[in-house]
């Protein structure tokens, strides 16, 4: 007797489709990182951004013209959110006034202009946080995969590490495609993408390694799928509530989340797939057996007494 | 019996929550802006003077909240942000040169939960508004430095026992001094290694071409950087606390970085100029004719370029000597500065004017700048900035000693009364062990800042009204226990970053808002299995307890992961990153407590050890 709510897919069944369209996803993605690359942010690139606000809607080509005219050099000037904010960036030397300069110079025109924020970082801080950023990303992905290993089985570590790599290729991709600015914040975004779509492998793994522990029968696409079913509503659950949230913050947290939101959004969307199919499924290629999962049982248990 | 609690379960839970709730209460109640007076002779302010300041401020429209004084300050709390300055400004007026008039931000926390220690969460400059600096601190210009300094010392100590040296060379870590014989090295060699242990010597050449280099070892070369680390440390953090800024922030970032965090400051171009000025003096002794070129430098004047005057290479003193310094005006009502030095300084000064009554003594101002070039790869196309540090030197004054001097004296020929007030600030707070230039920056306007605040609470509110309907709607009675535990959750994170003194940014925010979102996916794992545990026919009780015992090991896994990843963002990250990554680990802690023990303590006091007919799930 089996309620409507509990349904049986066949997630294992469709598991080529699964990985053609992983496949896929990641060549776009990779293919947009090398050809298009990233257009990274400030943080990364070193560099002056300044935005101020007018009363009204300028001009941007004014002010544009004003600034070349004025000695600045290789201006960029957008308006940021609303049309009457607008961001400067220059690829100009640090000079301690240059924020007061320009604001200056753009109220000799007679408008009302306020300095809302000025960032200035240097080129070999740019340098140094981009090598600090790769060099975090890799000792999560790895430090993640021993606890994986070690909790688990190495089969196991190798299934997360590619789900994974996945999901922050194909957020980074995306990016790249679409030529997001890529911040510090979105780099914490994907970091924390990382723990996210980890939380929800755990949790399928979690209970593909039950089932095994428990069912009598030997064929894994029909364990697996009975795994990834019972956890299939709280997995959407989770990933509902939380992106949810994320809708939230991207519509109501302001222009300078909004990219860390994107990232997110995005991150989860490709987690939750992942954590369905690719790190279960890769275990089947991997040629996951029951023999695998004995060795761990016993220290499982002694866990197990410790409970409150 | 299942699902019972013993109660010292019930009550730890309970002291958790009233203690996360005590440290979590300061947050409601914002800092006030105020401004803070302080009497510039040392006493206290009097009453009268205060009530001037008031009615002076009602009548310009700013509207006061409270004045109060404590430990001889008086605070006067206003209604609103923007009129802080204004404020400030309207008290210096009114209270000429009689105060100190500083900003500051009030605590507004009751005194009741004062008794507590509890304190409101920190906000970020990107709430608050403010300047981040990230300077760097050149390291190599502090070697080179030192080295100078050595190799006046060495020049003396051979003038003194008459051993003829030509040149003296400093490059990198190694010195070097060329000699006329190898006779006139050898002696010198045994010399200098008696008073200089911290160098490694070799001899190189021979006869004329013989010349003495000398190497700092690793660890002096370690030592020499640690302190130039730490007294640039020092020297900012007084030039920060003359500045009159509430709760400033100078910290070491890494081998070679200083962060230094000015929150609530406005005028940003004043605190950039005192933090990351550079400015020092040295005296020195103007050549006579006769003195050998080698020991000669030829300087010009800051205010006349044409001027120039041939100087020692020696120096007497700098400006590091300096004990004291104010600004004032001379006889002519031109600025001066009045110096004081320590003790050893004003003995080195006595004894190199004792002995030079009517030569000419200059005040060399040096100020180390650096200079960006854009660099175009002639093969790539590729544009790479590099910064080129220059050092700029000036005569400032140069006048003849009449006497032998002592410990205060003062110096002459600045332009502008503000140049004058701003070197004295300088001397006072101490120079800079070694050169320091801006990395990065971040200035965040006040309106900016108070513009996050508000879309961060906004999104907060709403995500975590979605939330709450999800879940409501989703488990019913369930969902009740999932969203008291949520806010209890919520509570919980702030009273800890409050109690650790977390700094709240918008990332911070962003982390709280996605904590709120992964909270609830404990019990949600929790709740599926308690499900399935009915649907697979076990007894109401029987399946809540299974529920709970069975989504343990997913719970804590899940978790411990994402506390790892989270801990090693923290580790790499800056600012805004570090910022999130405190509180989405905070928050992992607290979601795994509420959602383990507090909505078990719901569920069993609801359900455990009754008969239960249907399960609200």
């Amino acid at each position: 007797m089996k309620p409507l709510s509990h349904l049986q897919i066949d997630f294992m069944g469709r598991r080529k489709l699964a990985f053609i369209v992983s496949a896929l996803m990641l060549i776009v993605s990779i293919g947009a990182i090398v050809f298009q690359q990233l257009n990274l942010g400030l943080d990364f690139t070193g560099g002056t951004l300044i935005e101020v606000r007018y009363a009204t809607a300028p001009s941007l080509d004014a002010i544009r013209q004003l600034m070349v005219e004025s000695g600045f050099r290789d201006v960029s000037v957008q308006t940021f959110g609303a049309s009457t904010e607008v961001l400067i960036r220059l690829q100009q030397a640090f000079d301690p006034d240059v924020g007061s300069d320009v604001v200056n110079l753009l109220r000799t025109s007679g408008e009302s202009v306020n300095l809302v924020r000025a960032e200035f970082v240097g080129a070999q801080v740019g340098d140094q946080l981009r090598d600090q950023s790769g060099l975090g990303l890799l000792v999560a992905l790895g430090v993640v995969m021993l606890y994986v290993a070690f909790r688990f089985q190495y089969k196991f570590a190798i299934g997360a590490l590619v789900a994974l790599l996945h999901d922050v290729i194909i957020v980074v991709g995306i990016f790249a495609l679409f030529q997001l600015e890529f911040d510090l914040t979105v780099l914490a975004a994907i970091l924390a993408v990382i723990g996210y779509s980890l939380n929800d492998t755990i949790v399928v793994y979690d209970r593909i390694r039950e089932t095994i522990r428990t069912s009598r029968i030997d064929d894994m696409p029909q364990i697996f799928n009975e795994a990834i079913n019972a956890t299939l509503s709280r997995t959407l659950a989770t990933s509902g509530t939380t992106m949810l949230v994320l809708i939230a913050l991207l519509l109501l947290g302001g222009d300078m989340i909004e990219n860390f939101a994107i990232a997110l959004l995005i991150g989860i969307g490709v987690g939750t797939f992942s954590s369905i199919y690719i790190s279960g499924a890769l275990l089947l290629p991997l040629k996951l057996s029951r023999e695998d999962l004995i060795p761990t049982k016993k220290a499982i248990d002694e866990e197990e007494e410790e409970l409150p | 019996m299942l699902n019972r609690y013993p109660l010292w379960k019930y009550l730890l839970i309970l002291v958790v929550l009233v203690v996360g709730l005590i440290y979590s209460l300061p947050n409601l109640f914002p800092e006030d802006p105020a401004i803070q007076l302080s009497s510039a002779q040392g006493d206290t302010l009097e009453l009268r003077q205060i009530q001037r300041v008031e009615s002076a401020l009602e009548e310009n429209g700013i509207a006061v909240k409270a004045s109060e004084q404590e430990n001889g300050q008086w605070l006067i709390r206003l209604r609103n942000d923007e009129d802080q300055l204004s404020a400030r400004d309207i008290a210096d007026e009114q209270l000429g040169g009689d105060a100190t008039v500083a900003l500051n931000l009030a605590e507004a926390t009751p005194g009741w939960l004062q008794a507590f220690s509890a304190s409101p969460m920190t906000l970020g400059l990107d709430l608050r508004g403010g300047v981040h600096f990230l300077l760097e601190v050149d390291m190599d210009a502090a070697l080179t430095q030192r080295l100078e300094v050595n190799a006046s010392a060495m020049r003396e100590l051979l003038r003194s026992e008459r051993i003829r040296y030509r040149n003296t060379e400093v490059e990198g870590r190694t010195l070097s001094i060329d000699f006329a014989s190898s006779e006139d090295r050898d002696s010198a060699r045994r010399l200098i290694s008696r008073d200089f242990p911290n160098f490694e010597f070799t001899s190189e050449g021979s006869d004329r071409s013989s010349s003495l280099v000398m190497t700092l070892s690793d660890q002096t070369v370690n030592e020499i950087q640690d302190y130039a680390i730490n007294q640039n440390l020092t020297t900012l953090r007084n030039r920060v606390n003359e500045l009159g800024v509430a709760e400033p922030m100078v910290q070491r970032q890494g081998p070679s970085q200083i962060v230094v965090e000015l929150p609530g400051v406005q005028d940003t171009v004043a605190a950039k100029r005192i933090v990351g000025a550079t400015a020092n003096l040295e005296f020195r002794l103007e050549a006579r004719n006769d003195t050998p070129t080698a020991e000669t430098e030829t300087h010009v004047f800051r205010n006349d370029p044409v001027r120039s005057a041939e100087l020692m290479r020696d120096v007497i003193i700098t400006g590091d000597s300096v004990s004291s310094a104010s600004n004032s005006f001379d006889e002519n009502g031109r600025p001066q500065v009045n110096i004081n030095l320590d003790g050893t300084g004003g003995t080195l000064m006595n004894r190199a004017t004792r002995t030079n009554i009517g030569r000419n003594m200059a005040v060399l101002f040096i100020e180390h700048k650096s200079e960006d070039t854009v660099v175009v790869d002639p093969d790539t196309g590729e544009e790479t900035i590099v910064r080129e540090p220059y050092v700029e030197r000036g005569l400032i004054s140069l006048a003849t000693i009449q006497s032998a001097l002592g410990n205060s004296f003062r110096i002459t020929g600045l332009d502008s009364p503000t140049e004058a007030a701003e070197l004295a600030l300088l001397l006072r707070s101490g120079s800079l062990a070694a050169p320091i230039y801006f990395v990065q920056e971040r200035t965040i306007g006040p309106s900016l800042g108070a513009e996050n605040i508000e879309r961060g609470l906004m999104s907060v509110q709403i995500g975590l009204l979605l939330v709450v309907l999800f879940m409501l709607i989703r488990y019913k009675v369930f969902g009740i226990f999932a969203n008291v535990a949520l806010a209890l959750n919520l509570t919980l994170l702030v009273a800890v970053m409050s109690m650790l003194g977390a700094t709240l940014t918008l990332p911070g925010i962003a982390g709280i808002v996605l904590t709120l979102g992964m909270a609830v996916d404990a019990n949600v794992l929790i709740f599926e299995r308690i499900r399935e545990e009915l649907r697979n026919g076990l007894s109401i009780q029987q399946a809540i307890h299974a529920g709970y015992e069975r989504a343990f090991t997913s719970i804590v896994d899940a978790n411990i992961t994402t506390l790892l990843v989270a801990v090693i963002l923290f580790s790499i990250g800056t600012g805004p990153v570090k910022g999130f990554a405190v509180t989405l680990s905070i928050g992992i802690l607290t979601s795994m407590f509420t959602a383990l023990m507090v909505t078990r303590a719901m569920v069993n006091l609801t359900y455990g050890s009754k008969p239960v007919k249907k399960l609200w799930i």
